[in-house]
């Protein structure tokens, strides 16, 4: 008797967990976003598909949801090809780039000769180069929650009062002076960083440095150096800090904003405010400059960070995908060119979506010489 | 005497026997010496078997392993701490900033030994209350019906891997504390443990969110062990507490508590060690922030446990790597000072010899 009593009841926890696990919906694409000023770059190249079945990429979290879309359009160009994207940082990429334990590293910062990262690359690739590739602009985002404002304009400089303390209160006068429209409350700002290392971090500090006129003091670099807030891990846990948080500012990566609903705050950087839609930003990936050599394709993003364009969000970062120039074997070689020339060409329509900003014509061109000298 | 001969002790010998075939005639005991025989006989030798020997060799052997282990992790700690220490610029111990870039090491355990102390400290004094109470009655009250199921679901607790436990404390507990936090925090500000941290508590991760959570994980350790202390109270202390007319709550605090005093203490000890290792539940729970710890619950910062778990993916350079070791080293003997403690205080009760 027992025992049929047992039996029936984990006879009906079992069924009604099956039925249970068919609930769900498979409509899980992310609210649409007007991205309507960002057209992708026209050009396309052939595509030979083959080669390592299973890529292996790691790093920035910034780019995360682009590589989602890259790998997604890999996988339908190329069919039963993959790359597995593991959102780590970009500290972490690079180290498992160099140590051979995946085939592509995602960073949000070059390789630095200063830290022997280009040396350690290098002697991964079998001595020859590593180059940096930036398949995608990601514009960071200022998101922040205030109860009662819905428009918020910061300066670099002001941005740089806020991340480093020197401007402790909602209502100061340094914010209230560029948003005389708004009623600011008194109540005290809570900065959130990215804990940790984060390209993220190190692209927006170079903002800071480069465009706010001596306001920000500190270094720039990986680690987030303002001395004040809290620390949040990952762009996802920044992104839930600021939705959490009343009177909370922070930086992350636009998609993460964009998926929380955060409103952001509009940079003015001399020619009036700029809010960040795909279009603002895409006006300033044009200012940007290649500094690396040949087919190392890293940008100088300190005159893009100093620019006042009118109309142009100047705080964008792009992203690389390091590679080896030669140094992999013959079936890495060739699906690591075959991913890169989708994620160059097909991928880029369905970045906007992703809340990411495609690379202009120019860029393209460049990238693809570069992507066809990968032996 | 003689029944003692039938009960079937293994029989001693004289000299030369060691090892040989089992005597089964009783008549080779030991006869009870007469009050006036004069001096005791020879202290008779000792049988061995081949399973003696064995069993003995095997058990003192994963005895001494254990030494070994501990003596090994210790020394490998050492090793790998003391460059960093001697290449530290800051006082280690009584520094509060902590900088491992290999280049210019200035680190100091203050901090983070403060940190965990308190949140451990905090959370052993929310969860020992509550579980007293659960084993009480488990063992006192409950019927034993609903004892045994309850006692299941309370160890269930101890079975939820610690990074569920992490993301539980994040993602709900820490909205839902925020009305209690605020409300402490307004009217009780002026004590320092409830001023404003530096880790904004509408978000809420803060040291009282993660002193909760780590009570709840503390829970069924506490509890386990304190329900088999209370069960062994001698059921004739009881019955002479009820014979004398005591009622159920006079029963329990003149001779269960009395009686597994000690064995509470030394489970409480057990988990505080639990809760000043404690890694990846902290490590998602609290923010980090850069402000000095200020005594503060609604404080962020960093445990020792979860500041090196958070580096733990950036350890390239040994010199900087050691810096997290040193630190792993105070945490190792601060957990070896505690449990040592727990141990010394079981030591002088006889019901635990």
């Amino acid at each position: 008797m027992k025992t049929k009593r047992t039996a029936s009841v984990l006879g009906i926890v079992a069924a009604g967990a099956l039925v249970l696990s068919a609930c769900g919906s498979d409509n899980n694409t992310a609210p649409a976003s007007d991205n309507s000023g960002a057209p992708a770059p026209t050009a396309t190249a052939p595509v030979e598909c083959g080669g390592k079945e299973a890529l292996q990429a790691e790093g920035s979290s910034a780019q995360k949801g682009a590589m989602e879309a890259f790998s997604a359009a890999y996988d339908a160009k190329c069919s039963g090809q993959k790359l597995s994207y593991t959102s780590s940082g970009s500290g972490a990429g690079i180290k498992q780039f160099n140590g051979g334990i995946v085939d592509i590293g995602g960073s949000d910062s070059a390789l630095s000769k200063d830290k022997g990262e280009v040396d350690a690359a290098a002697q991964r690739c079998k001595g020859n180069p590593a180059w940096n590739l930036p398949l995608v602009f990601g514009p960071v985002a200022m998101p922040y929650k205030l109860e009662g404002v819905t428009d918020l304009t910061l300066t670099a400089e002001v941005a740089a009062k806020i991340f480093s303390g020197a401007v402790t209160k909602w209502n100061d006068p340094a914010i209230a002076g560029i948003n005389s429209g708004a009623t600011l409350p008194d109540k005290p700002i809570t900065v959130i960083y990215r804990g940790g290392e984060s390209g993220t971090t190190d692209n927006f500090q170079k903002y800071l440095k480069a465009g706010s006129k001596g306001a920000w003091t500190k270094d720039a670099g990986k680690v987030f150096n303002g001395g004040v807030g809290q620390g949040a891990e990952g762009s996802a846990g920044v992104a839930d800090a600021v939705a959490a948080g009343d009177g909370a500012i922070g930086y992350v990566e636009w998609s993460y904003a964009q998926d929380k609903n955060l409103t952001s705050a509009k940079i003015d950087s001399g020619s009036g405010a700029v809010e960040l839609t795909a279009e603002s930003a895409a006006k300033a990936i044009a200012a940007a400059k290649i500094k690396g050599e040949g087919n190392d394709l890293v940008l100088d993003l300190d005159a893009l960070y100093a620019s006042n364009t009118a109309g142009a969000y100047p705080l964008v970062l792009a992203t690389y995908e390091i590679v080896c120039s030669k140094g992999y074997d013959a079936d890495t070689a060739k699906a690591v060119k075959a991913f890169l020339t989708v994620a160059a060409t097909d991928g880029q329509a369905t970045l906007a979506d992703a809340g990411y900003v495609p690379l202009p014509n120019e860029f393209q061109a460049k990238l693809l010489t570069a992507i066809g000298a990968i032996a | 005497m003689s029944d003692f001969a039938k009960v079937g002790r293994p029989a001693t010998r004289e000299t030369g026997s060691r090892g040989s075939a089992p005597n089964t005639a009783p008549e080779a005991t030991i006869p009870p010496n007469p009050p006036d025989s004069g001096p005791p006989p020879a202290a008779p030798k000792v049988v061995t078997r081949p399973g003696d020997r064995i069993f003995r060799t095997l058990t003192v052997g994963s005895g001494a392993l254990i030494v070994v282990m501990i003596a090994l992790i210790g020394v490998f700690l050492l090793i790998q701490a003391i460059p960093s220490l001697s290449g530290n610029q800051a006082s280690f111990l009584f520094s509060r900033d902590w900088n491992a870039d290999p280049a210019a090491l200035a680190f100091g355990v203050l901090d983070l030994l403060l940190v965990t102390v308190f949140s451990s400290v905090f959370a052993l004094l929310i969860a020992m209350p509550v579980s007293l109470g659960i084993a009480l009655f488990l063992t006192q009250y409950a019927p034993k019906r609903l004892a045994r199921p309850f006692g299941y679901i309370v160890d269930l607790l101890a079975a939820v891997p610690s990074i569920i436990y992490g993301l539980w404390g994040l993602y709900e507990l820490a909205p839902a504390l925020k009305p209690v936090s605020t409300w402490l925090n307004d009217t009780l500000g002026f004590i320092p443990i409830f001023a404003t941290g530096s880790s904004n508590l509408a978000i809420g991760q803060t040291i009282f969110t993660a002193g909760i959570v780590l009570a709840v994980m503390l829970l069924p350790i506490i509890t386990a062990i304190t329900r088999e202390v209370f069960d062994r109270t001698p059921s004739t202390q009881i019955e002479g507490a009820l014979a004398l007319g005591a009622t159920k709550w006079e029963v329990v605090r003149t001779t269960v508590l009395p009686f597994g005093r000690a064995g509470y203490i030394s489970a409480s000890m057990l988990g505080l060690g639990r809760a000043l290792g404690e890694t990846i539940a902290v490590m998602i729970i609290l923010a980090s922030t850069s402000q000095h710890f200020g005594f503060s619950l609604f404080d962020g910062g960093d445990t020792i446990a979860s500041k090196i778990a958070r580096a733990a993916s950036e350890f390239n350079d040994p010199r900087g790597a050691g810096a997290y070791i040193a630190a792993g080293l105070v945490l190792f003997v601060l957990t070896f000072i505690v449990n040592a403690f727990a141990r010394y205080i079981i030591s002088g009760h006889k019901e635990y010899e």
